[in-house]
């Protein structure tokens, strides 16, 4: 016998109700996800720092292996108020002849440049002018 | 004679319970026949006053004390209902900036005579207020509620602390549902121990005779019946006296199983 449609995602939804959906847990997630900023938060290394330090780290393998670019990790990781560099890093092959210290590494394409001048964002400026213009405020 | 006890209850974040807490563990602490003074250090955004039911009652604040304006005895609110408890209430209509850590240090060491413990309920965030609330202490209490951004600021204010010389820290879990842990929605307590790497004092579940007791200017505490909430704060008070107290059993009741099957039948 067929069951209708409605009585079907009833029962699908009772089930549920029962036994907990399939989504992954928001407790694990939010253990996860405070781990990993409390890495960040804890170590007290700026960004800029980490980020040169990803930089030269991936330089130096660089020469040795091929990277996999679209799929390294790289991260800090705390656990017990000890905090941990992490590195995975995919080998797609291994250089038979290892680069030279200076030979330039592939590296992800560049994000466009956005700069601020005069403490305004360029481009910003007319935006505004037009909404304070539009904007039905009395001159005095 | 033991040493006095100066605590510091702190947390970071604002909104997770603080004054609540303080609240609740000087009057705790009062009931079980010790003197205690809670201060106030949340200058131009005072609670703690509310909280206990005293606003109606501060005549000076600290800041008058620090000006020569008034003893500090005449400062100190005494609460009627529980004569050890009494209150120095914070300026409202000044900043953060109005006193300083000398002067926080000056009023802490004066009550010491007269008190077994001072609670210092600290204000949100970490600046001046934060600063001027730990400079005294021996101790602190960090509340933190099982929330992503509660946790993290927790931390940070743990690690303030390690670098202000503070080492006896313990940990408060407050507004834990014990449902929703157990339904993997909501970090456990050893989840947040985990993280945070704080001997725990204690765990007060979520509770909504809280926000009755907070309107009514009424700790739970002073319940004739201690609410969940409020025997978990009696206990957390026993444990700061030394006493091995057992967590209470938050665990969801075992019938809930069926209550939910005839709730969804309904």
């Amino acid at each position: 016998m067929l069951l209708a449609l409605s009585e079907m995602t009833m029962i699908s939804e009772l089930f549920e109700r029962l036994f907990g959906s399939r989504e992954p847990v928001s407790r694990d997630t939010a253990k996860q996800r405070l781990q990993f900023v409390l890495a960040h938060d804890r170590s007290d290394i700026s960004p800029q720092n980490l980020e040169k330090l990803r930089q030269e780290i991936l330089e130096v393998v660089s020469r040795y292996v091929e990277l996999d670019f679209d799929s390294l990790e790289f991260s800090l990781e705390s656990d017990n108020r000890m905090t941990a560099l992490m590195a995975n890093l995919p080998i797609r092959r291994v250089r038979s002849n290892p680069l030279e210290p200076d030979s330039p590494v592939v590296e992800t394409e560049q994000e466009p440049r956005l700069e601020i001048e005069d403490g305004s964002i360029e481009g910003l400026e007319e935006v505004v002018e037009e909404a304070s213009e539009t904007a039905d405020i009395p001159a005095e | 004679m033991a040493m006095n006890r100066i605590i510091v209850v702190t947390s970071g974040k604002g909104g997770v319970g603080k004054t609540t807490c303080t609240a609740n563990l000087g009057m705790a602490l009062a009931k079980a026949g010790k003197r205690v003074a809670v201060i106030d250090a949340d200058f131009g955004l005072r609670n703690l006053d509310l909280l206990l039911g005293l606003e109606n009652r501060i005549v000076y604040t600290a800041l008058d004390v620090l000006a020569g304006e008034c003893r500090l005895d005449q400062a100190l609110v005494k609460d009627k209902r529980q004569p050890n408890l009494a209150l120095l209430p914070a300026a409202q209509n000044r900043s953060k900036e109005s006193i300083t850590p000398e002067q926080m240090k000056k009023l802490v060491r004066a009550l010491t005579k007269a008190y077994n413990f001072v609670l210092i309920d600290s204000p949100a965030g970490i600046e001046m207020g934060f600063r001027n609330a730990i400079v005294a202490a021996r101790e602190a209490i960090i509340v933190t509620t099982p929330e992503i951004s509660a946790v993290r600021d927790a931390d940070r204010v743990i690690g303030l602390l390690e670098a202000n010389d503070i080492k006896a820290m313990r940990l408060i879990i407050n507004r834990l549902k014990p449902a929703m842990v157990e339904a993997q929605q909501m970090m456990s307590v050893k989840d947040v121990q985990d993280i945070l790497a704080v001997p725990l004092l204690g765990v007060i579940p979520d509770d909504e005779q809280v926000v009755v007791s907070t309107n009514n200017g009424e700790p739970l505490i002073l319940d004739k019946e201690l609410s969940k909430a409020g025997t978990a704060v009696s206990n957390i008070a026993r444990r700061l006296q030394g006493e091995k107290v057992p967590l209470m059993d938050l665990s969801v009741p075992k019938d809930s199983f069926f209550k939910k099957l005839r709730q969804l039948f309904n």
